[in-house]
């Protein structure tokens, strides 16, 4: 019979009472308080804690936020972003970074979809640097960094890919490889060199990090918590993610986001022509 | 006919003789073809395996394999010796020709993430599963399937009753290790397996185990 390790998954924390109003865990209530500064509980719709290497998706109304935290060091999120009324309309790195000049995001950036629409904007974070060149974690680089962990002997131990996690998140939404997208990762920080070089900041966020991002139209949105391809960790170790949804509201006429820059007014201004 | 009685069936096929033998690890997908005339033996190796397998024609990918065609056309639920898998279009796509476990399930599906946190708990979402496995072998071959065409599938091995009260049970398995069950292809057709790796229930005996495939041409 198997001799496999424990596994990491396989014991969940006790449901709620099936009479419990709402059948859903508050996962938020466990992170660090700190990491909620700004969000009144009463409108705190859901929460996640999310494994490292772990992958979902949701669909999310204009006008949720999104915070994500920083359970551990170094965690990684690539999060890929649709525009839900027709999935056809998705982030587009190239026009986003042109826009904006900028080769990172944090707070004030926006995500920007092939519409030139606001999709997503960065209203809150305390790293000041999020990854928005698109690498993704795919199997042939996984084995080459950490070896070969499958299901077989690892059980959910297994490592993950982002590429597979991105994969089989927009597979349930009817979509395929062809339309998987560069990613943003979020809490990880690359930088590039008089010679164009990459450097991977190590350990760039630590444990209560949080970034947030606002949604400005209906999304798909999928995330993998799979480790960032550039990171040069021996182990497969990628740490945990908080997710806290809550109603935020759409951008009001004085938000940083909308008012950073004419490109990002205008790119507002196309989302809420879109709404009207 | 009747379609509830166990029909244990050997093979005379040699695996010498197999075109394809390879051992199929737990937890995993795989998508391959088979061809009309060829036969599949799909080996449960460590026994209470459950092998989610859904087959689609290669002529028309929107053809593929009916749960409930096959069980009107048989007219009973269990699948053994003698069962023909149609279709939708109400085809034969495949017909078991051996059978040494006696008995497999066509109503159970295959889990998902998503069904787990109804069945299990909701903290159970982020556990691998057959429908996981399924998307991305699909997306990975890229051969125009997707979810929409994830239908209800086929667990060799796995033991699904209905009580005559009307009750669905999942029973331990009536397998063992090394038992197999043999199909013939009466189309090209797709096979696309999720080797469970259910750990929440006793569909696999809590242990996913590796199966063995086995594909010999036309005599």
């Amino acid at each position: 019979m198997s001799s496999a390790p424990p596994d990491p998954l396989s014991t969940a924390a006790p449901n709620p009472p099936a009479a419990a109003p709402v059948d859903a865990v508050q996962h938020w209530q466990s992170f660090p308080p700190a990491t909620l500064n700004g969000i009144p509980p009463a409108q705190i719709l859901w929460s996640e804690r999310m494994p490292g290497g772990g992958h979902w998706s949701w669909r999310l109304r204009r006008g949720t936020s999104l915070r994500f935290v920083a359970l551990n060091a170094g965690v990684n999120a690539s999060v890929v972003l649709y525009a839900a009324h027709n999935p056809l309309e998705r982030y587009n790195m190239p026009d986003s970074l042109k826009a904006q000049h900028t080769a990172h995001y944090t707070r004030g950036h926006v995500l920007m979809s092939d519409m030139g629409r606001a999709l997503a904007s960065v209203t809150q974070d305390s790293l000041g640097w999020h990854d928005p060149l698109g690498a993704l974690l795919d199997n042939e680089r996984m084995a080459a960094q950490y070896g070969t962990h499958r299901f077989e002997a690892h059980r959910n131990g297994m490592h993950r890919s982002g590429k597979d996690g991105l994969l089989i998140e927009i597979g349930k939404h009817g979509l395929s490889r062809r339309d998987l997208i560069a990613p943003v990762n979020l809490f990880s920080k690359v930088s590039v060199d008089e010679d164009g070089r990459f450097h991977f900041a190590a350990g760039h966020s630590r444990a209560g990090d949080i970034v947030e991002l606002r949604c400005d139209m209906d999304l798909i949105l999928a995330v993998s918590t799979a480790p960032h391809p550039l990171d040069p960790a021996q182990v497969y170790a990628p740490g945990k993610v908080g997710i806290v949804a809550w109603r935020s509201g759409p951008a009001p006429a004085d938000d940083v986001c909308r008012t950073s820059r004419g490109e990002n007014a205008r790119a507002h201004h196309n989302t809420d022509q879109f709404y009207l | 006919m009747t379609a509830t009685a166990i029909r244990i069936q050997d093979s005379a096929l040699d695996p010498a003789q197999a075109v394809l033998n390879q051992r199929h690890p737990a937890g995993e997908p795989i998508l391959f073809k088979v061809d009309q005339g060829q036969t599949l033996r799909i080996v449960d190796l460590e026994g209470n395996q459950a092998a989610d397998v859904i087959f689609y024609s290669r002529a028309d990918l929107a053809e593929h394999y009916s749960a409930t065609g096959t069980m009107l056309h048989q007219g009973g639920i269990y699948l053994t010796t003698g069962s023909v898998l149609m279709s939708n279009e109400g085809r034969p796509m495949l017909t078991i020709v051996a059978d040494t476990c006696g008995r497999h399930d066509t109503l159970g599906g295959a889990c998902a993430a998503e069904s787990n946190t109804v069945r299990y708990a909701l903290q159970k979402k982020f556990m691998h599963s057959c429908r996981d496995n399924y998307l991305i072998a699909l997306q990975h071959a890229d051969i125009g399937l997707g979810k929409a065409d994830l239908v209800p599938n086929i667990n060799f091995f796995m033991n699904v009753p209905v009580t005559a009260e009307g009750d669905l049970k999942f029973d331990d398995g009536v397998s063992g290790p090394g038992k197999y069950v043999e199909l013939r292809a009466e189309m090209d057709v797709w096979v696309l397996i999720s080797n469970c790796p259910q750990l929440n229930n006793p569909c696999n005996a809590y242990n996913p185990t590796p199966i063995q495939l086995l594909v010999w041409d036309a005599v």
